[in-house]
């Protein structure tokens, strides 16, 4: 049996050390924006964090042909499943994934430029300059007239792109948000 | 032909009262049929013992064995069990590897028999160069190495992680043929240890305006998706350890973010940013990928949770029965809002039920293993389970599913992803020759 004073003695204890765990070890570095900024590369769809330069149509045919056709197509029309329609899609008619595309389904244009600047071309992430990936990004939103042929991306007109799905989804559990 | 006479053990069974149609017995006729039972209950897969054998001493029995290594391997008898492989060539496209419940038993998946989905390959991290940095709104962004973290207060629980798109094989309009793992190989359950994401967040500080995270790895397309902060300051975890030991490269090393109960391309692996915002990233798998298709056109966004399921590993697809007699049908069962409260099993196609003994201990947001007794007459059967959770769930039929969800026009490739979040019953017939067929019922 434990006599009163040893018990009260066990609950300083352990309320001590409930209070260095809540510390914790402090062992996390401060860091400055500076040095993060190569990985905060996330880009929000309101166009927060999208970075200096731009591209035309123009321009991004010539870096398609040469870094994602091998892939996605000279024009687009993908190899589903793996490499993914870039141009055009109809109206969605089943519950079928393989007719999601940029034009018919994707509610943000930021999604695009954010997709590519980090994950493609699939052998060589991040081996786009901005500049390239904002025409990229321009023309395959021209080949779906989404943008006219001259239209410029850049930091400012990417998020006004409007996106035709835009308003086509149910948040599936609100409360959980 | 006559029949042999009964055996003692054989007249006990008979007194084991039918707990639903087609032969299912009562839950707890395995412990009161004690012995009896044991020595009646017959495989799925193996062959039928012999009638008498005289024993003898095998060559193992009569040397001394190998050597012991360091890190054990498995029985050279057992190296037919592995993961089945969408891609394993490596080619330049997402890779699948899926579970084999139906050589499994119990509920935690070994590391290598883990399923894992990698959209970039599998990088092989350097944990001394690896960091994790949190930042955007929070007070102080700090950065830490895996040492650091190895000294934080930790934690350990049991949880499945589940793709969402596993079991999409039964959006097909005809039940495709394909094994539990083909279906259903998607998930799997371990003990995960780490260091709980409110516990850094403790030191990183919150700044009030923050609502969302958006977790990052340092795979090759740098995987990104967003996750409320509440889950964050409620049962989030940055994972160190599966199952005792170091993650395993396929799911995360040397870590990765674990939202027990969600999606599992949330749970980022290679985790190296956490950044606290106001709003949902919308990244490409938030708002392409997983953002699932309905009947009326719309689509459904952040559906987060893994709904309560299960399904039958013994027998299954595959399989073949031994004989007429006595069976343990098996299988899982989970929920990503809490505890298995029941599970049900049939034996007739939904006609009848029976409760299923549940393998204790029942945990929150993890497998739970479920056996039923049941004599197999020989005759056709259709098998199925269904689950409840604690929040009152239930697992729908395939019927009521798909009349909210839909179902695709055509037979998909089993190994596609047609839609996601699929979670009803699983029906197997059994013939009269004892073959499991995939049926819809």
């Amino acid at each position: 049996m434990f006599t009163p004073k040893v018990a009260a003695l066990t609950a300083v204890i352990a309320l001590a050390s409930a209070g260095a765990f809540a510390e914790g070890p402090n062992l996390g570095k401060p860091v400055s924006s500076g040095d993060i900024a190569s990985w905060d590369i996330s880009i929000m769809p309101d166009g927060t964090g999208l970075p200096p330069g731009s591209g035309t149509p123009a321009q991004g045919a010539r870096i398609y042909a040469e870094r994602c056709a091998a892939c996605h197509g000279e024009k687009g029309e993908g190899r589903p499943p793996a490499y993914s329609r870039l141009v055009g899609g109809g109206p969605i008619s089943s519950v079928n994934a393989a007719e999601k595309t940029i034009a018919n389904f994707y509610p943000y244009a930021t999604t695009v430029f954010d997709f590519i600047r980090r994950a493609m071309p699939w052998a060589q992430p991040r081996s786009l300059t901005n500049d390239e990936v904002y025409s990229v990004v321009a023309y395959i939103f021209a080949e779906n007239k989404l943008i006219g042929e001259s239209d410029v991306m850049n930091a400012q007109t990417l998020p006004k792109v409007h996106m035709p799905n835009r308003n086509g989804f149910v948040a599936r559990f609100p409360e959980r948000m | 032909m006559q029949r042999p006479p009964r055996s003692q053990s054989q007249r006990e069974l008979d007194k084991v009262e039918a707990a639903a149609g087609n032969g299912l017995l009562d839950r707890r006729a395995f412990l009161r049929g004690g012995a009896a039972m044991a020595v009646a209950v017959t495989g799925y897969a193996t062959a039928k013992s012999a009638a008498a054998e005289t024993l003898k001493d095998e060559s193992w029995s009569l040397e001394p064995g190998g050597v012991s290594q360091p890190y054990e391997k498995r029985s050279r008898f057992e190296e037919k069990v592995n993961r089945t492989l969408s891609n394993p060539n490596g080619e330049p496209r997402t890779q699948h590897a899926r579970t084999p419940h139906q050589l499994l038993n119990g509920t935690i998946t070994p590391n290598g028999l883990h399923f894992t989905i990698n959209h970039g390959g599998l990088p092989d991290i350097d944990p001394d160069k690896h960091r994790l940095v949190i930042h955007g709104l929070v007070k102080q962004p700090l950065v830490f190495t895996l040492d650091s973290l190895s000294r934080y207060p930790m934690v350990s629980r049991m949880t499945f992680v589940e793709c969402g798109g596993n079991s999409a094989p039964m959006f097909s309009p005809q039940p495709i043929q394909a094994s539990v793992q083909a279906i259903h190989g998607l998930a799997s359950c371990a003990e995960w240890t780490g260091v709980r994401v409110s516990t850094l967040l403790d030191e990183t500080g919150i700044d009030p305006k923050a609502k969302w995270v958006i977790a990052e790895g340092a795979d090759s397309p740098l995987l990104s998706r967003s996750f409320p902060l509440s889950k964050g300051l409620d049962d989030a975890m940055v994972a160190l350890y599966q199952n005792g030991e170091r993650l395993m490269p396929g799911n995360g090393y040397p870590m990765r973010l674990l939202l027990p109960g969600w999606e599992g391309n949330m749970n980022v692996k290679f985790l190296r940013r956490l950044k606290l915002v106001d709003q949902p990233a919308m990244s490409m798998y938030e708002s392409r990928t997983y953002a699932q298709l309905l009947p009326d056109g719309k689509a459904y966004q952040f559906y987060f949770l893994q709904e309560v399921k299960s399904f039958i590993t013994h027998p299954s697809l595959g399989m073949a029965m031994q004989g007429p007699g006595l069976y343990e049908i098996s299988g899982v069962a989970y929920s990503g809002n809490g505890r298995i409260a029941r599970v049900m099993v049939s034996a007739d196609g939904g006609k009848t039920w029976a409760q299923a003994a549940l393998q204790e201990p029942v945990l929150s947001k993890s497998f739970t293993r479920f056996r039923a007794p049941w004599r197999w007459d020989g005759g056709p059967a259709v098998l199925q389970s269904r689950a409840w959770d604690e929040a009152g769930n239930v697992q729908p039929t395939r019927a009521e599913f798909v009349a909210r969800r839909g179902e695709t026009k055509a037979v998909p490739n089993v190994l596609a992803f047609p839609n996601q979040h699929f979670n009803s019953i699983t029906s197997w017939a059994i013939d009269g020759k004892g073959e499991v067929k995939h049926v819809y019922a």
